[in-house]
Order: structure tokens, then sequence, then C-alpha cells
């Protein structure tokens, strides 16, 4: 984008300096093309089979969706399958742990994520682990799943079976190992900062209070905190901004007791309620992690 | 009185504007990544002597082999191990070295054991190099984050205005990623 910006500029600014702008955009593709290039861009998930290379029947797809939905519902463990035609170069073990980050497989803090990836042209495939499942799913037992399972049936072509005895032998040994629970859903980054919006209720709940107890109280919190939350928010915020926000503050924490205490009167409480995502179809995955467990082999 | 609660009003401010906080938040991410780095070294020095009881018995002319991984393991286990290595570039300059060593004597083990069909189609053999493989494929997972952890640390002490408060207050140093070894870190080949 930096790239665009400054050749625009030099357009303008005059003739001589137009092969100056060339070779910038020069430069610039072929950064982008290079970074293309050297790394191979996971693709996006369709659900827990993602058959890009188109090596299995759909029947088989189906069945396999069924039977690891069905095995999320009740062990919570998120197995996902993917086929690619090519690594395009890339080394497999890079791309599995790449595709996983990004795909998030396995339910936040159980991290109990399976990535089976097969990548047809290459002749390789991978069982990547997610480190809640490395204790039952070693590394010596993706392998023999891999040596024994899966790889005597890719030999002869059957990949329809191969693909189902394998996922069937990875969920026999991860069952038991965790119970379902509340669904995790993966929200932008591993660690998020809690939202401006949490903070702002921090806010409104600690004015109220002190509000309640005393006027002016209320009105130095308010001016006080709602600067703060927006800051602890948004930590790019201006210093203008923040002062603006100082009286708005004032004025909250000046009429806030009443609003809350009106709705003690009338409803004798309040609760907020966090809404769950509802079930049905495949609502992504959990945002597990992983740390490079698993086994590769080839056929 | 009011000097203070004006002081008290903007310390909060100060800290996560001047990077305090973020700072020592990336700092703690380093050392967890450590943490990792060195667990998964470790779990490679205790397969070693699983690998060691197995190949003696298929690969009896390779003796020197075998002795050399073991005195390299040995060498692992005398380098002093802990988040001190990290503050420490001579202590983790020995941490490199001594690993890169059993990495190359592991490499060349496995290319020896490559003439030994009975050994190659041994079960515990087997295993062990899918343990092997998965070993090394997780210090270099570990090694990749704990990079990406330093280079987030060092940026966060050497930007403005981060940078006066690391000068003035906290005094890190720059943390030092891994570097390839020429030869040495290649992960041993392991055939199927």
């Amino acid at each position: 984008m930096k790239g665009i910006a400054s050749t625009v500029t030099l357009v303008g600014s005059g003739q001589g300096k137009k092969r100056f702008c060339a070779l910038c955009l020069t430069l610039w593709c072929v950064f982008v093309f290079a970074a293309a290039v050297s790394a191979l861009e996971p693709p996006a998930f369709r659900g827990y089979v993602n058959d890009y290379a188109k090596l299995f029947s759909a029947e088989t797809v189906q069945q396999l969706e069924q039977a690891l939905r069905t095995f999320e519902e009740t062990d919570s463990t998120q197995i996902a399958v993917l086929t690619i035609d090519s690594l395009e170069g890339d080394a497999l073990e890079e791309f599995s742990i790449r595709t996983v980050e990004q795909w998030g497989v396995g339910q936040r803090g159980k991290d109990n994520g399976v990535l089976l990836l097969v990548v047809k042209n290459d002749r390789k495939l991978r069982i990547e682990v997610g480190r809640g499942l490395e204790g039952v799913l070693t590394d010596l037992m993706a392998g023999r799943i891999v040596d024994l399972v899966i790889r005597p049936a890719f030999k002869e072509g059957r990949f329809d079976d191969g693909v189902k005895a394998g996922v069937t032998a990875i969920m026999q040994a991860c069952r038991g190992e965790f119970t379902a629970g509340p669904r995790t859903q993966r929200s932008g980054g591993r660690q998020e900062p809690p939202s401006a919006l949490s903070y702002l209720f921090f806010g409104l709940f600690i004015t109220s209070f002190l509000g309640r107890a005393s006027r002016p109280l209320g009105v130095a919190a308010g001016a006080i905190l709602l600067p703060l939350a927006a800051f602890l928010g948004v930590p790019s915020i201006g210093l203008f901004f923040l002062l603006l926000l100082m009286p708005l503050g004032a004025l909250g924490g000046f009429i806030l007791p009443f609003i809350v205490s009106d709705m003690l009167m009338s409803r004798g409480g309040m609760s907020i309620g966090g809404g769950g995502f509802g079930g049905g179809g495949f609502g992504g995955f959990g945002g597990g992690s992983f740390g490079g467990g698993g086994a590769s082999g080839s056929w | 009185m009011r000097r203070l609660f004006l002081f008290l009003l903007l310390l909060p401010f100060c800290l996560s504007g001047c990077g305090y906080n973020s700072i020592q938040s990336n700092d703690e991410a380093v050392v967890a990544a450590w943490g990792d780095v060195e667990a998964s070294y470790q779990r490679r020095a205790d397969l070693i002597p699983n690998l060691v009881e197995t190949v003696k018995g298929y690969a009896t002319h390779e003796q020197e082999t075998l002795t050399a991984v073991v005195e390299a393991r040995a060498k692992v286990g005398q380098v002093k191990l802990g988040a001190e290595t990290l503050n420490d570039p001579q202590a983790f300059a020995n941490f490199q070295a001594a690993q890169g060593g059993l990495s190359s004597a592991l490499s060349r083990l496995m290319v020896v054991v490559e003439q030994y069909p009975d050994l190659k189609a041994n079960q515990s053999f087997l295993d062990f190099q899918h343990q092997l493989e998965g070993t090394e494929n997780r210090i270099n997972v570990a090694r990749v984050r704990y990079n990406q952890a330093v280079q987030v640390f060092n940026t966060s002490i050497r930007t403005f205005p981060n940078n006066l408060t690391n000068n003035f207050l906290l005094h890190l140093p720059r943390r030092e990623p891994f570097k390839a070894e020429a030869g040495a870190e290649k992960s041993p080949a392991v055939k199927f």
C-alpha cells in the first residue's frame, strides 16, 4: 500500500521521476510476489472436511462430516481434514502448523484440535495434534496411524477407505479425553484485550455506585472514568478527545445515579445476560493452540 | 495534596503511555517462549538413551557414531538451563553450541542406520523415528515462536517512547534470537 501511495505522489511531482516510480512499483510487485511464493497460504475452511484436492467421494465427505460433528458434540474435540493438490515447494510441517494456527482447530483452553492434512501430488500426509491431545494422540500413536492405517490404503489408491479408517483411529485415540462443554468461538488474536465496552460497563457500575453514595463523588468518578475507559479501550485515542470526554463523563456521573435508582425501584435489579451461539451447522473452530506435535508420512 | 492527587490520577496514563506495561508483558512472553524451547530440547535429550539401546542391537559396527551421540547428549546435560540463560549471551551461545552438536551427531547416526534394513524394519525403531521427528518439529516450532516473541520485545524496547522508559527505568538488554547455524542445525533426515 505504501508503495502505491508514494508512487502516486511522485507521479504528480514531475516527469523526471517517472522512472523512479516505475522502479518502486516493480520492486513492490516483486516483494509481494516473492512473499506469495515462499509461503503457501492456507485455504479457507468450509467445514470439518475440506477436500480441495477432490480425493474423496461426496458420500465419504458427508459421512465424515456427520461423524466429526457428532464427535464434537460428545467430546468437544475438533478434528479437521484438509486435502490440497500441492505444497508448491513449501515444507509440509510448516504449512500444516500455519493452517491450524489460522483456522484455530480445537476449543480454546482445551486445545483439543487435530488436523489430518493430505497433499495429493506430493503424496504426503500429516496428522497435526493440538497441545491438549498430545498425551493421548502422541507422536508415536499418530505415526502408527499414518504408517499402519492410512498409508496402506492410500498406496492402493483407496482414499475413501484410508481417510475413514484414519479419522476413526484418531477419534478412538482421543475419545474420553475431553467431554463436551460450552463451545469456544475464535475471535481475533490469541490474547485479546478486554474491549472498550467492558471498561465502559465497569466505569458505569462504579460511577453509579459512587453517585448513589454522594453526588459530587459520582460526578468526579464519571469525569475520570469515562476518559480512562476510552483510553484503555482505544489506546491510540488523542489527548484532545480525552479532555472532551471529561465533561461528558461528569454529566453522565450526575445523571446516572437517578436512572439506576429508578431502575432499582421499578424492577428490583437488572441482569446482563451473555448470549450464546446457537447449535446447528458448522460454526467455525474454537481457537485451540498447537505446539508442533503429530507425525508425517508419505505413500 | 492537590499535586499528589493529580500525580496519582496521571500515573496510570503515564505507565501505559510510556510502554512500561507493554515492555514487561513482552518480556514475560519471551521467557514463556523460552520455556517451550527448553522443554522441547529436553524432550529430545530424553529420547536418546532409548535410541541408543535400540540401535546398539543392530548396528554393531557403528560404535563410534553412537559414542558421539552419547557424548553430545552428555554435553547438553551439562549446560545450565533456566531463564537466566537469556540474560547471558555467553550462556545462550553455549546452549546453542551444545544443542547444535547433538543435532549433528544425531543426523550422522540417522544417515548411518540407513544401511541396516533389519533396524529400519524394527517396530520400536520406527516408533522412535516418529518420536524424534515429532520432537525436531516441536523444537522448530518453539524456536520460531521464541524468535517472534524476541522480535516483539526488541521492537518494544527500541521504539519511542518505550526506549526512554527502558533506558531510565528498566535497563533491559536486547534479547538474542536464534540464528541458523551452518549445517549444525539441520534436523536428521528421517526417511520412510
